[in-house]
């Protein structure tokens, strides 16, 4: 059943969910976009987009907002809703579970050996991952529109000036709202014309 | 670790500023969240906090949630775990229902498929950025190990699970061989 396998989806990323929100990306994307093709590419950079320019953590967003439409997919509202909060009580799970743990056992992972080379070899890991969930929204392992995030020329163009805006510091959320007005001018009117 | 009782619903409301109020996620938070817990409310110290932060990125998921379930823990077990998740939650929750429910219908509106249009292309270079700053400062030897994992999600169609488990395979065995040598590079 397709709420199961979300339930599943969703507790992996969260179990795997090491070095925050831009390395929970590239595992999102692997299960919900590679794995199961529950969305396109193109609707994945949708929902980081809208999670940008919304408050709360990427994979809390990205959760619910995927529960949300893999439960439409198997009907009415209700399975849409229900689907939203198992992924997004799925994802938190694992962090739930082992933080208490921790806490409770008043455990010092802090000078501990194995968690210290754990973290160390992990952390190229987690920069490459990133790099990976923006390499596969560029260059998409299949041809159909759907997975097209560079449409044409503009979006690089776009893409270059986020790049070094966000380099210098300019805010994100700046950003994102910006290159919407950019791509409404772009893409909507001239049609009008 | 503070002596006096704090209501749940305190709890669940300091929270739910956290989460309401934070954009962007992840280290964004940290200075929200420290001002909740540890500035206002006296309920964590400083240096407790400061611990906290390394066992929140120590342990997977997002490091608000991990937050949230320790202080909640600390200060009320249980109920206060759960109080404190669901005040980060919540607000994410409710916002991004509400815009999943609402985009269904805009879906297709020309004003809204051209304004994403717009957003994809600087959302991938949104993502770039935090690759440039993060592999800043490491070892040259682990840009191709950086460039390897990037391949072998992207190009080979790894699961990126493998390759944590893997890489932390590599860096513990690493750890373990290198300690009695090279006591000073632990916990860096």
């Amino acid at each position: 059943m397709i709420l199961w396998q979300l339930f599943i989806s969703y507790l992996k990323i969260g179990f795997f969910g090491f070095g925050g929100g831009y390395a929970m990306l590239s595992l999102i994307q692997n299960e919900v976009v590679v794995q199961h093709a529950w969305m396109t590419n193109a609707e994945f950079a949708d929902i980081v987009a809208v999670s940008q320019i919304t408050p709360g953590p990427i994979a809390i967003n990205s959760a619910t907002y995927v529960g949300y439409h893999v439960g439409m997919q198997t009907g009415h509202l209700w399975c849409g809703l229900l689907g939203s909060a198992i992924a997004t009580l799925a994802v938190c799970m694992p962090s739930l579970t082992l933080m208490i743990l921790v806490a409770r056992f008043f455990l010092k992972l802090k000078g501990n050996r194995i968690v210290a080379g754990a973290m160390l070899g992990m952390r190229p890991a987690v920069i490459g991952m990133i790099a990976s969930a923006a390499l596969l929204l560029m260059f998409p392992h299949s041809d159909s529109p759907g997975d097209a995030n560079f449409i044409d020329g503009w979006s690089w163009m776009l893409f270059a000036g986020v790049l070094i805006a966000s380099w210098r510091k300019v805010n994100p959320i700046l950003l994102i709202v910006l290159s919407a007005l950019a791509g409404i001018g772009i893409y909507y009117l001239p049609t009008l014309a | 670790m503070t002596t006096d009782r704090q209501s749940l619903p305190q709890l669940f409301w300091s929270f739910f500023k956290i989460g309401l109020f934070t954009f962007g996620g992840g280290y964004a938070m940290i200075p929200l969240i420290q001002r909740e817990v540890i500035d206002r409310t006296g309920w964590i110290r400083r240096e407790e906090f400061l611990d906290l932060l390394t066992l929140a990125q120590s342990v997977p998921g997002p490091i608000a949630v991990n937050t949230s379930v320790f202080v909640g823990y600390k200060l009320h077990g249980l109920r206060g775990a759960a109080a404190a998740l669901l005040g980060t939650v919540l607000p994410s929750f409710a916002i991004i229902l509400a815009i999943a429910v609402f985009f269904a219908g805009i879906r297709h509106n020309p004003v809204v498929d051209a304004a994403f249009k717009g957003m994809r292309p600087a959302v991938v270079a949104l993502i770039i950025g935090p690759v440039i700053s993060l592999s800043q400062g490491m070892h040259r030897s682990m840009f191709l190990v950086i460039a390897a994992s990037a391949f072998a999600v992207w190009g080979l169609g790894w699961s990126p699970v493998y390759l944590l488990c893997g890489a932390a395979a590599a860096g513990i065995a690493w750890e373990l061989l290198t300690t009695g040598r090279n006591r000073s590079r632990i916990g860096k």
